[in-house]
């Protein structure tokens, strides 16, 4: 027998640290007094993520979600929801609260995501064509097909205001417009799946949770610029996500959804899948359509742009597997309904991979215009250990950090470029008070000089020079004329570089010398390393006066450095010493030094 | 198979929705639905996986349906398993394991209990439909 109701109360650490495991017991209590005990069941869940505003309850199934609740709340909730059935309006999460300057208003939700990349993401299963049909999987592609020309679908775009997702954010409608334009035998349209920004893997996700809703895009597409070939190129890390394209395109054909005569129509379209290296640069177009053709991947000047002359030659129209996403969404809703999304620039949402020191890592998506504090502390549970937020990066190797000081800034296309970042992937990844901020340029730099093509000289010398100073830098051997060069030499390379990647790669040294030059200042003039990473700048040594002799460290220490009598002072032999810090994370008697 | 007209794909639309959202009362109307991604996999889904299956065996319920899908997202707690049982609400469990995934056969599914300690809350609301 089933229950008529479900007391759900957050049992994550920090709930439960805030009187939730007290809220629970009196629950208990007045469930058992006000006799609905047999009929309601109270159950302890995971974290919700939703830390901020703990403890956090939820009753099924009116899914109605309370907020900071108190244990003297208890009586109030029984009394009123489970008995009577009316929920108690003071605890319930008021949305409206929130910063967002655009509501959906036929969404009822407390939850801070609006999924529409992800929309099929965990819901159906990826191998079913069927399913992905059952949640209106290729009625736009109908819509495109039999009820719209070519120019309503493009102003459809238009009034959405989809821009690419891929990073650099130019508007869809003006690439399959321009494409639509050209008079050419041949068209193509690329679907870019090459993602390659370290800790980024929203696309995977999307590709191997929907990947149907990828094919239905790159046909509307195709009808739209009068394409009738798409190529897939993905690398060739993502087996399951190729697994799961190739049976959707597998699927399409058998019933005639992909090839000649779509739904007996006169428009005919087929998908290729192309498999990338995994080379970095090959996510830039051009260098993408230069290894598809199967040459080297390496870019080529711009203009001309692909839309115009790509793919042997011809008109090709490449976007982001993300971009592709959004696309049936906004034929069947309409370009209205999505431009009512987002802020004044940016409109939809944005699919993040968070991760780094966040509790909740994981794929987030979020109306443009949602605050990195949102992002972090309501969905993400905040910092992990309750630690410090140091920073934020965005964009991978090509984007750059974002300080505590904005946190409370929307996040769209124009506000992360004014803050010296960009939007990147959807890469984020969370730094806290460990982490060393020149470690992490140097970090980036690493990643792109390994990735560097070397086609043109300022990526190519400009990117191993930053690695060199920063390297040097990390060591305590930096100068202080090393800052103005870094400078000099990232403004030259983000002028001068060829592609994309060379004009990006020295973001992470401009935006952190932007923001935390003290931390800079610290490497080179006190070779002192803050957050305690930099190994050739730290030692550790044992404070005698607070060891006790435990001998926890001396057994964690991989290279015998530690020795010492038990229930005796130990000692760190620095000769031996490899700075693991081992010790210094065991000591529970904070008698290891870092220094 | 024979490839679909207009007509066909609507007609197949209609059908597999009211199969979806379980209007009419079918056999195995009782889904367990496993985030099978990347993400999910390396987290061990596969073997949540075969116990869901050797759980429900071994419980006589063969009529549940196993199902996969992919990643719903909530990476720190992955493995993820959405339950859907009749006149239950939806409910979906993180960090499902070996015995979690028989707890949830034995207790949800068949006790129509929810399980302690392992409930997370859906990312957002469905904008499908």
């Amino acid at each position: 027998m089933a229950y008529k109701n479900y007391i759900l109360v957050c049992g994550g650490t920090a709930c439960e640290s805030n009187a939730g495991i007290e809220l629970f017991e009196n629950l208990t209590q007045e469930l058992e007094a006000q006799g609905v005990a047999g009929e309601t069941q109270l159950v302890r869940t995971g974290c919700f993520g939703f830390c901020e505003k703990g403890p956090i309850v939820k009753i099924l199934p009116d899914e109605t979600f309370y907020v900071s609740v108190r244990p003297s709340d208890a009586k109030e909730i029984v009394a009123e929801h489970i008995v009577k059935g009316r929920p108690v309006s003071r605890l319930q999460y008021d949305s409206g609260k929130s910063k967002k300057q655009v509501r959906l208003e036929d969404i009822d939700f407390y939850q801070k995501q609006v999924r529409i990349v992800l929309r099929n993401c965990g819901v159906i299963d990826p191998d079913s064509i069927d399913e992905y049909i059952a949640r209106d999987g290729y009625a736009a592609l109908e819509k495109v097909i039999f009820e719209m020309s070519a120019d309503d679908v493009i102003g459809e775009l238009e009034t959405s205001g989809l821009r690419g997702r891929g990073g650099a954010g130019f508007p869809t409608w003006r690439k399959w417009m321009f494409s639509k334009g050209v008079k050419s035998d041949q068209k193509y349209i690329v679907c870019n799946a090459d993602e390659g920004d370290p800790g980024a893997y929203m696309d995977r996700s999307t590709l191997e949770g929907d990947p149907h809703s990828i094919l239905e895009a790159m046909m509307i597409a195709g009808r739209t610029v009068g394409a009738n070939r798409g190529y897939i190129y993905i690398r060739a890390e993502y087996p399951l996500a190729i697994r799961r394209l190739e049976n959707a395109i597998t699927q399409a054909h058998e019933l005639g959804l992909l090839g000649d005569n779509i739904l007996g129509s006169d428009f005919s379209f087929d998908i290729e899948m192309r498999f990338g290296a995994g080379a970095f640069v090959c996510g830039e177009e051009t260098a993408l359509l230069t290894s598809i053709e199967g040459n080297r991947g390496m870019p080529v000047p711009r203009p001309p742009f692909p839309a115009v002359k790509g793919l042997w030659g011809k008109p090709t129209v490449i976007n982001n597997v993300e971009t592709l996403a959004n696309i049936p969404m906004i034929i069947l809703k309409g370009g209205a309904w999505f431009s009512k999304i987002g802020t004044a620039t940016s409109k939809g949402t944005k699919v993040f991979a968070l991760t780094g020191k966040i509790n909740n890592s994981g794929l987030v998506e979020v109306p443009m215009g949602t605050t990195l504090r949102e992002i972090i502390f309501d969905i993400g549970g905040g910092i992990r250990g309750g630690k410090a937020f140091k920073a934020a990066q965005t964009g991978g190797p090509s984007g750059g950090v974002i300080p505590p000081q904005y946190l409370d800034t929307p996040i769209d296309y124009e506000n992360l470029a004014a803050i010296g970042s960009i939007m990147g992937s959807g890469g984020l990844i969370v730094m806290d008070e460990d982490d060393c901020i020149v470690d992490v340029a140097k970090f980036y730099l690493d990643f792109t000089v390994d990735e560097s093509c070397g086609k043109c000289a300022p990526c190519r010398i400009g990117g191993r020079t930053l690695y060199n100073i920063l390297a040097r830098i990390t060591k305590g051997q930096g100068k202080q004329s090393d800052l103005q060069q870094m400078k000099d030499i990232g403004h030259a390379m983000q002028r001068a570089s060829l592609c994309g990647l060379g004009q990006t790669a020295s973001n992470p040294v401009m935006s952190t010398l932007r923001f935390f030059a003290n931390e800079y200042a610290a490497h080179i003039d006190e070779h002192r390393c803050p957050a305690g990473k930099c190994r050739d700048l730290i030692n550790y040594a044992i404070d005698v006066s607070k060891c006790v002799g435990c001998t926890a460290c001396a057994r964690v220490c991989p290279v015998n450095a530690i020795t010492g009598e038990r229930k005796q002072p130990h000692v760190i032999h620095a000769d031996k010493c490899i700075k693991c810090g081992q010790c210094f994370e065991v000591c529970k008697f904070d008698a290891v030094k870092r220094g | 198979m024979t490839k679909l007209t207009l007509e066909d794909l609507r007609k197949r639309r209609d059908e597999k929705k009211k199969e979806m959202q379980r209007r009419e009362p079918a056999k195995g109307s009782v889904e367990v639905i496993i985030g099978m991604g990347t993400c999910g996999i390396a987290a061990g889904a596969k073997e949540a996986f075969d116990a869901f299956l050797d759980e429900l065996d071994k419980n006589d319920l063969g009529e549940v349906v196993v199902k996969q899908t992919g990643c719903m997202g909530l990476c720190y707690s992955e493995p993820t398993v959405e339950i859907r049982v009749p006149d239950m609400p939806d409910i979906i469990y993180g960090n499902v394991n070996d015995k979690v995934a028989r707890d949830i056969v034995r207790t949800h599914i068949k006790e129509k209990k929810l399980v302690d300690d392992h409930i997370y809350d859906k990312p957002a609301a469905d904008i499908v439909g």
